[in-house]
C-alpha cells in the first residue's frame, strides 16, 4: 500500500459526477454545453486511470490501490476497493470506451441529450466499480445498478421494439442476481460476518454448500455473460439498443459476468467449479458452435454481432474452466480484444445505421464504393472478430484453444471451429454489405466517415492492432495475479476432516 | 406503583393541546384564509417532532400512567417518523383537497387524531390502551375517509373499511380477553411474566387468544388472507388519506405487534412464528402476484403495500428464534428498518399521484404517467427513485431494507430461513416486474395528457426532498440503519 492516493475512487466518481452534473443542467437547449461536459467527464475520468496503469506492480501478488473505509458498520460492511492485474484491465477498458460512447454520439443523438450522456457517464461510473469493488455488498451494489442507466438508455432511446427489450434484460440480470444474493448472504455468515472478499477466499465451505453456491453465482453471471441458454436477451437488447448502448453492452458489460466467475465462483466455490467443470465446458461449447451457426444466418447486422459476441464469449468461459495458466490468461486477452472488437463492430453499424437507417443486411451492397475509408477500417475489425493473425482476436482465441487441446482433444478441435463459422459469418457479411455493385440509390448517396468517426475507429485499430502484434504487455501484467488466482482454484477449500 | 411521570407522554399532551387547538382556531377561519390552519397545523406537528427529536437521544426507558405506558428509544424514532410522514402529507395535499373542497378544518383536526392514535399505540404498554389508541386511529380514519360525502367511491370506501375494521377490533378485543382470562393482567410486562410460568391448562386459551391478535394485526399491517380491504379502500380513500392510512398507522402496527408478540407473548413465540410465516409468504406470493394485473396505480400501490408488509412480517418472523439478544435486536431492527423507509417511499408514490392530479382528473391510472419524463424530468426521476427502492434495486434504499431482511432470514442458520430467503427474493423479482413498468411509462413512452404540472413550492420542495432521501438513504444508508439499531437494542433492554 505505497500509494494511497485514491485514483480508483477518482476514476468511479468522476464520471459519476459529471453525469449527476449534466443530469441537473437537464435542458435540451443547452446541448452543447452538455457534450463538451460529458466529453471533459469522460476524458478525466480516463485520465484518472491511468495512475493505475502506470503505478501498477505486476510482481505483486494481491491487492493494490486498496482504500478501506467502514461503510455501514451494522453489516459490517466496507467501501473497499483494490484491484490486482486482471481488473486493472477492465478498469481502463471501461474509461477507454466510454471516450468513444460519449464522442460516438455527438452528432447522432438529438432527443434527451442530457439524460442520454448523464446515464453513460453515470454507467461508467458503475460499471468501474464493479472492477474494483473487493466488498461483497460494495460489489453487488454496483453490479445492481448499472441496470437502472442501461435499462434506461434502451428503453429511451432504442429502436421500434425497444420496451420488450427493456424489461427482458432488467428482469433475466434482476433474477440471477438476486439468487447471487442469497448466497453473498450466507457468506457473509460462513466468514463471521465479514463482506471482505479476500477473508471469504480463506474460507472452507462444505461440498454441497460450494455447489449451491457455484450454482447461484452461476445464475447471476451467466446471464450476464451471456451463457447458451440464457442469452437470449442479450440479441433482443442490442438490436434495440441505440449505439452508444450497444457498445458498452457488448465491451463491458458482458465482461461483468465472465469478470464475476474469476472473482467469486472459481475462488470461492473452487471444489464446486471442478466438479461441475464439465456444465461449463458444454454449454461453453455449445455457445461457441451453435451461436456461430445462430450468427450465420442472421440478416440484422446488429444481431449477428451480438450473436458472435455470445460465440466469443463462450470462448472466455471455456478458457476459464479448463482451469490451466493459458485457458484463463487466454480467457482474459479474449475478453479485452472483445471489449476493443465488438465494440468496434457496434460502432461501424452505428456509422451506417446513421446514414441509412437500416441494420438489415439486404439493404446494403457495394459500400465500399462510396465510402473506401470506412470500408477499409470495417474490413480490419470483420477479420479481427474472426480471429486472424496480428489482431487482438487471435491472441486470446489462440491461447485458449492450446489450453483446451491440452485439457482434452477433442474439446479443443470443436472450440477450433469458430476459426471457421467466425469467419464465415464475419466475413460473408461484409461481403454482402460492403463489396458488389452499388445495391441502391441510398447506398450511392453514402458520405465517406468524417473526422470524428475516423478518429473513434482508428483509435480502436490501433488497439486491435496493438494487442494483435505485441501482446505482451497486457499477459505481462496480468500473469502474477493469474497464477495466484489458479492456485486458489487447485486447492481444495473442502473443510478438513 | 409506578409514578405518573407525565413528561414521558409529552409528544401526546403537546400533540392533543395542538390538536385542539386547531379545531378551536378553525371555526374562526373561513374557507379562503385555510391557510392559517394548515400552517397552525404544520407547527404543532414540527413541535411534536421536535420534542420527539430532543429525546431521541435518551436512553432510559421510563414508563408512565402507573406502567401503562412506556417511552424508549424505538418509540422516540417511530413517533419523529409518524410525525414527519404526517407533515409531508398535508403538505402534498394542499392541491388536491383544495380541487376536491375537502381542504376543512376536518381534514388537519382528524388527521392530528389519527397521528395521535398512532403515538398512543406506539406508546402503549397495556392492551387495553393498545385498543383505546387503535380506535382514535380508526375512527377518525373512518371519517376522513368519507370527507367527500358526495363521492359514491369514497363512502363505500369508508364504510367497507368501518366494517372490517370494526370486524378486526373485535378480533383483537376478543384475543385479549381471553389473555386476560388466562393470566389475569392486561399489563405488556405482567402479561409476559404471567405467560412464562403459565400452567399448561391455561396454554390453550393464550394460544387461541393469540390467533386472534395475530389475525387482528394482520388487518392492520394489510396481510394476506386479511388484506381484502386494502386495494377498495386505497382506491376509493381520497389520495391524502390513502396516504394517512399507508404510512403513520404501518409504524403502529409494527410497534403493537412487537409489544404484544415481543414484548408481551414471547414464550409463545413457537406458535406465533409459524401464524406470522404464514402471514408473510402469502402476502408476499398474493401481493406481488396481484399487483401485475392492477391497471389503477393505486390498486397497485395497495398490492404493493401487501407484498411489502409480506417482507416486513418476514422479518419479525426470523427473530427470537435463537434467544440471544444480538440477533433477536437485529431481526427487529431490520423489521423496523423496513417499515420506516417503506413508508416514507409510499408516501412519495402517492406525493406524485396527488401532484399530477387536478381538478376532475385523479391521475391514479398508470397509463397517466406516460411520458411524465417529457413533462417533468424533476418528477419523473424522482418517481424513478421511489419505484426502483420499492423494487429493491440498489442504490435506493429499498434494497437495504431487503437487504437486512435477508440478512436476519439467513441468520438463523436453518434450511427454512435459505428457503424463505429464495422464496422472498423471487417474488420480489415478480414485484420488480410492476414498478419498473411504472417506470417504463414514464420514460418510454409518449406523454397521453400534456397539462402543465401546477403545484406549490413547498410542495415541490417536500417531494424532490422526498425522492432525493430515497437515494441519499441510499448510499449513505449507515445511520439510520445504526439509529434502528441502537434503538431496538435499547427497547430490548440489552
Amino acid at each position: 500500500m505505497q500509494n494511497t492516493f485514491p485514483w480508483l475512487s477518482l476514476s468511479i466518481w468522476i464520471p459519476i459526477f459529471f453525469g449527476v452534473l449534466i443530469l441537473g443542467l437537464g435542458r435540451d437547449r443547452a446541448a452543447p454545453l452538455v457534450r463538451m461536459l460529458a466529453l471533459v467527464g469522460s476524458l478525466l475520468g480516463l485520465l484518472a486511470t491511468l495512475p493505475l496503469y502506470t503505478g501498477f506492480d505486476a510482481g505483486k501478488v494481491g491487492m493494490q490501490f486498496v482504500e478501506d473505509v467502514v461503510w455501514i458498520g451494522r453489516l459490517n460492511a466496507h467501501y473497499r476497493l483494490g484491484i490486482d492485474g486482471i481488473s486493472v484491465w477492465f478498469i481502463l477498458l471501461t474509461a477507454f470506451i466510454n471516450v468513444l460512447v460519449v464522442l460516438a454520439g455527438w452528432e447522432v443523438i438529438e432527443e434527451k441529450v442530457a439524460q442520454y450522456y448523464a446515464s453513460f457517464l453515470v454507467l461508467s461510473g458503475l460499471m468501474i466499480g464493479v472492477f474494483s469493488a473487493i466488498d461483497g455488498l460494495l460489489f453487488y451494489v454496483f453490479f445492481e445498478a448499472t441496470l437502472i442507466p442501461m435499462y434506461i438508455i434502451i428503453g429511451v432511446w432504442g429502436g421500434p421494439n425497444r420496451v420488450y427489450a427493456a424489461f427482458k434484460f432488467f428482469l433475466y440480470t434482476l433474477a440471477g442476481s438476486l439468487l447471487m444474493l442469497v448466497a453473498l448472504i450466507y457468506l457473509y455468515y460462513a466468514a463471521g460476518g465479514t463482506f471482505d472478499l479476500l477473508a471469504w477466499y480463506k474460507l472452507k465451505i462444505p461440498a454441497s454448500a460450494q455447489t449451491l453456491l457455484f450454482l447461484a453465482f452461476l445464475a447471476a453471471f451467466a446471464v450476464k455473460v451471456p451463457m447458451w441458454p440464457v442469452h437470449t436477451w442479450l440479441p433482443d437488447a442490442h438490436v434495440e439498443a441505440p449505439t452508444g448502448g450497444s457498445v458498452v453492452l457488448a465491451a463491458i458489460m458482458l465482461k461483468l459476468g465472465a469478470y464475476g466467475f474469476l472473482r467469486f465462483s472459481l475462488p470461492i466455490a473452487p471444489d464446486a467449479a471442478r466438479d461441475l467443470d464439465w456444465l461449463i465446458i458444454t454449454i461453453s461449447l455449445i455457445a461457441i458452435i451453435y451461436i456461430g451457426f445462430v450468427a450465420l444466418v442472421q440478416t440484422d447486422m446488429k444481431k449477428l454481432v451480438a450473436y458472435s459476441s455470445i460465440a466469443h464469449m463462450g470462448f472466455v468461459t471455456l478458457g476459464f474452466f479448463i482451469f490451466s495458466p493459458a485457458g484463463a490468461e487466454g480467457g482474459i486477452v479474449q475478453m479485452i480484444s472483445h471489449g476493443f472488437i465488438s465494440g468496434a463492430m457496434f460502432l461501424c453499424i452505428g456509422v451506417m445505421y446513421d446514414r441509412m437507417h437500416s441494420r438489415n443486411i439486404a439493404d446494403y451492397g457495394g459500400v465500399v464504393n462510396t465510402m473506401p475509408k470506412f470500408a477499409a477500417f470495417m474490413m480490419l475489425f470483420a477479420m479481427a472478430n474472426c480471429g486472424l493473425p496480428a489482431t487482438s482476436g487471435f491472441v486470446g482465441e489462440f491461447i485458449v484453444i492450446l489450453g483446451a487441446i491440452k485439457y482434452n482433444f477433442w474439446i479443443g478441435a470443436a472450440a477450433a471451429t469458430t476459426m471457421i463459422l467466425g469467419a464465415a459469418y464475419s466475413l460473408w457479411m461484409y461481403k454482402r454489405v460492403i463489396f458488389g455493385e452499388v445495391a441502391n440509390r441510398n447506398v450511392a448517396a453514402l458520405k465517406d466517415i468524417g473526422t470524428r468517426e475516423f478518429a473513434i475507429l482508428g483509435l480502436l485499430a490501433v488497439a486491435v492492432l496493438w494487442m494483435g502484434i505485441y501482446p505482451k504487455p497486457f499477459t505481462d501484467l496480468m500473469h502474477v495475479s493469474v497464477s495466484d488466482l489458479l492456485q486458489h482454484v487447485a486447492q481444495s477449500k473442502l473443510p478438513v476432516r | 406503583m409506578e409514578p405518573m411521570n407525565l413528561f414521558a407522554a409529552a409528544p401526546e399532551i403537546a400533540l392533543l393541546a395542538g390538536a385542539l387547538v386547531v379545531l378551536v382556531v378553525d371555526t374562526f377561519v373561513s374557507d379562503r384564509q385555510r391557510n392559517v390552519t394548515y400552517a397552525l397545523a404544520i407547527g404543532v406537528l414540527t413541535l411534536v417532532a421536535g420534542i420527539c427529536g430532543t429525546f431521541l437521544s435518551d436512553d432510559a426507558v421510563v414508563y408512565a400512567f402507573g406502567g401503562m405506558y412506556v417511552a424508549d428509544s424505538m418509540t422516540h424514532l417511530l413517533k419523529l417518523v409518524a410525525c414527519l410522514l404526517t407533515a409531508l402529507m398535508l403538505v402534498y395535499a394542499q392541491g388536491y383537497a383544495r380541487d376536491r373542497e375537502i381542504w376543512k378544518g376536518e381534514l388537519f383536526s382528524l388527521s392530528l387524531f389519527v397521528l395521535l392514535g398512532v403515538l398512543v399505540m406506539i406508546s402503549a404498554n397495556n392492551l387495553l390502551v393498545i385498543y383505546l389508541g387503535l380506535e382514535l386511529q380508526s375512527l377518525s380514519l373512518y371519517a376522513l375517509i368519507a370527507l367527500r360525502r358526495d363521492d359514491a367511491k369514497a363512502t363505500e370506501a369508508a364504510m367497507k373499511y368501518f366494517v372490517l375494521g370494526a370486524l378486526a377490533s373485535g378480533f383483537l378485543l376478543y384475543g385479549m380477553s381471553m389473555l386476560y382470562g388466562a393470566s389475569g393482567t392486561l399489563d405488556i410486562n405482567d402479561l409476559a411474566r404471567q405467560v412464562g410460568g403459565a400452567r399448561v391448562a391455561n396454554r390453550l386459551a393464550l394460544v387461541l387468544g393469540t390467533v386472534f391478535i395475530v389475525a387482528a394485526l394482520g388487518f392492520k399491517l394489510a396481510a394476506v388472507p386479511f388484506h381484502m380491504w386494502v386495494p377498495d379502500v386505497y382506491e376509493g380513500a381520497p389520495t391524502p388519506v390513502t396516504v394517512l392510512i399507508s404510512s403513520a398507522p404501518k409504524l403502529a402496527g409494527f410497534a403493537i405487534a412487537y409489544r404484544m408478540l415481543v414484548e408481551g407473548l414471547l414464550p409463545l413465540a413457537v406458535d406465533w412464528q409459524k401464524m406470522l410465516m404464514l402471514l408473510a409468504v402469502l402476502s408476499l406470493i398474493v401481493g406481488n402476484i396481484t399487483a401485475i394485473a392492477q391497471t389503477n396505480l393505486k390498486r397497485m400501490l395497495a398490492y404493493s403495500t401487501i407484498a411489502q408488509m409480506g417482507f416486513m412480517l418476514l422479518a419479525m418472523f426470523s427473530g427470537v428464534v435463537g434467544g440471544n439478544v444480538a440477533s433477536t435486536a437485529n431481526a427487529y431492527s431490520a423489521a423496523l428498518f423496513y417499515v420506516i423507509t417503506y413508508a416514507l417511499t409510499s408516501l412519495g408514490t402517492f406525493g406524485i399521484i396527488m401532484l399530477l392530479a387536478r381538478q376532475g382528473f385523479e391521475a391514479e391510472q398508470i397509463t397517466d404517467l406516460r411520458g411524465l419524463n417529457k413533462r417533468s424530468p424533476l418528477f419523473a426521476f424522482v418517481m424513478l427513485l421511489l419505484m426502483f427502492s420499492l423494487a429493491g434495486v440498489p442504490p435506493t434504499v429499498g434494497f437495504y431494507a431487503k437487504l437486512v431482511v435477508l440478512q436476519a432470514l439467513l441468520g438463523n442458520d436453518a434450511p427454512l430461513g435459505v428457503v424463505l430467503a429464495v422464496v422472498a427474493v423471487l417474488l420480489s423479482l415478480v414485484g420488480a416486474f410492476y414498478y419498473v413498468r411504472v417506470v417504463r411509462m414514464m420514460y418510454f413512452d409518449e406523454p397521453t395528457d400534456t397539462a402543465p404540472i401546477v403545484a406549490t413550492q413547498d410542495m415541490r420542495i417536500a417531494l424532490t426532498f422526498n425522492g432525493l432521501s430515497v437515494l441519499v438513504l441510499g448510499i449513505v444508508p449507515q445511520y439510520l440503519l445504526a439509529l434502528c439499531a441502537s434503538a431496538m437494542i435499547k427497547a430490548l433492554g440489552g
